[in-house]
């Protein structure tokens, strides 16, 4: 059975930046959807993914039965990018970026500007619902978005260490159209400590 | 001819309670105006500058190179027409030759609004819940972003906007919700029969 997280912090810790509105409805409601239809597919899929982590799952979905797949992608890859979400993120944000990962931004990306810039423009350009990823590849930090709620994991893309949510869903409360607005708003509430550890489970 | 943000058919307010005129305002005049404008530079000075929307569409639909164009231009479309689709106190069941046509085709009138209110929430994501007309039968079918029944060769006659922004404001995550206060009170079945 897999199991809504906390957050940890309390719905109103992003505000002004993330309203406590959109916090309460995206985890109690969108968050808890894909957890509630993620156990549903995967007890209809039976004994070959039963226990299955939630990595290896998305990572096989091909060994996953072709009746639950859609399902699991879809519901497993929403748990999962939700689970990492909430973690990137803290009250006030956090300045806490390594200098591991600051070396290493600067050496792939060309710095901490490039990178929001590459980043922003993933988010901003991802057509429809989806996310915006920074990635550790290979050993090599990468800008990436994905469609829906798929995720680098499901094509051997690396391993996400910060990352995005585009779905309207995330946003519309507040800023309604202004993607723009949310996306440059959210640096703000970024737990860099958070990215900075992630990145350190990579090397 | 050029390509211009068409006047809503009813004033931002007359689809309340259902669909406020906060969700109209933002929905017509932020989200289907930057299409328009979008779409108006992605052809500046191409060769699909002075075509007919629908031109431009299938000109795009399909091609990789032409992504932004399709998107923008299959969303102007798509706008247009999903705003012509209500009406203040519509919904309900159709009548005359509609009705016999989605009772021949789906079984029954009923049995063609529970597969359409379906398509619209299995959409994962963001896209449009269509009824079709495809090769002479009415068909429900599912899109997903910017996709169109025109791009399949198929004509469309109702569809609903299952992108969040149609719907958050008023219904936040509950898209059931909206389909059902689609499909119940908003409809404007006179414009779907014309469409056949």
């Amino acid at each position: 059975m897999f199991t809504l997280p906390d957050l940890p912090y309390d719905f109103s810790a992003l505000e002004p930046i993330v309203d406590a509105r959109t916090m309460e409805i995206h985890h109690g409601k969108h968050h808890a959807a894909y957890v509630a239809n993620l156990n549903n597919a995967v007890e209809q899929a039976g004994a070959e993914v039963a226990g299955a982590p939630l990595e290896i799952l998305l990572s096989g979905l091909g060994r996953v039965p072709e009746a639950q797949r859609a399902a699991v992608r879809n519901n497993g890859g929403g748990h999962w990018n939700h689970s990492l979400f909430w973690r990137l993120m803290c009250k006030h944000g956090d300045a806490g970026l390594s200098a591991d990962l600051a070396s290493a931004i600067q050496r792939d990306l060309g710095g901490l500007d490039a990178l929001r810039e590459a980043f922003g423009k993933a988010a901003l350009t991802r057509f429809g619902s989806g996310w915006a990823w920074l990635v550790v590849d290979k050993g090599t930090l990468r800008v990436t978005s994905t469609a829906n709620q798929d995720n680098p994991l499901m094509d051997d893309g690396g391993l996400p260490i910060l990352a995005l949510d585009v779905w309207e869903h995330a946003y519309y409360l507040q800023y309604q159209n202004r993607r723009a607005e949310y996306i440059e708003s959210w640096w703000k509430v970024v737990n860099w400590s958070e990215v900075s550890r992630l990145y350190q489970t990579t090397v | 001819m050029s390509i211009t943000l068409p006047a809503l058919p009813y004033g931002g307010g007359e689809l309340a309670p259902h669909i406020s005129e906060q969700t109209l305002g933002f929905h017509h005049g932020k989200h289907h105006q930057t299409y328009v404008t979008n779409l108006v530079k992605l052809i500046e000075g191409t060769e699909l500058e002075g075509q007919s929307l629908e031109a431009i569409v299938k000109a795009s639909a399909g091609d990789p190179a032409r992504a932004g164009i399709f998107n923008n231009a299959a969303q102007v479309w798509n706008h247009t027409f999903y705003f012509h689709c209500m009406k203040s106190g519509g919904g309900g069941k159709p009548q005359g030759a509609l009705a016999e046509r989605l009772a021949k085709d789906f079984g029954s009138v009923e049995a063609f609004l529970e597969q359409f209110k379906q398509a619209g929430l299995t959409q994962f994501g963001s896209g449009w819940a269509w009824l079709v007309e495809d090769a002479g039968v009415l068909k429900v079918t599912k899109t997903a972003n910017a996709d169109t029944p025109m791009a399949h060769g198929q004509k469309a006659l109702l569809t609903a906007d299952v992108w969040e922004h149609a719907y958050y404001l008023d219904f936040q995550n509950r898209r059931a919700d909206y389909l059902d206060a689609f499909l119940a009170h908003l409809v404007d079945w006179d414009f779907v029969a014309t469409q056949l």
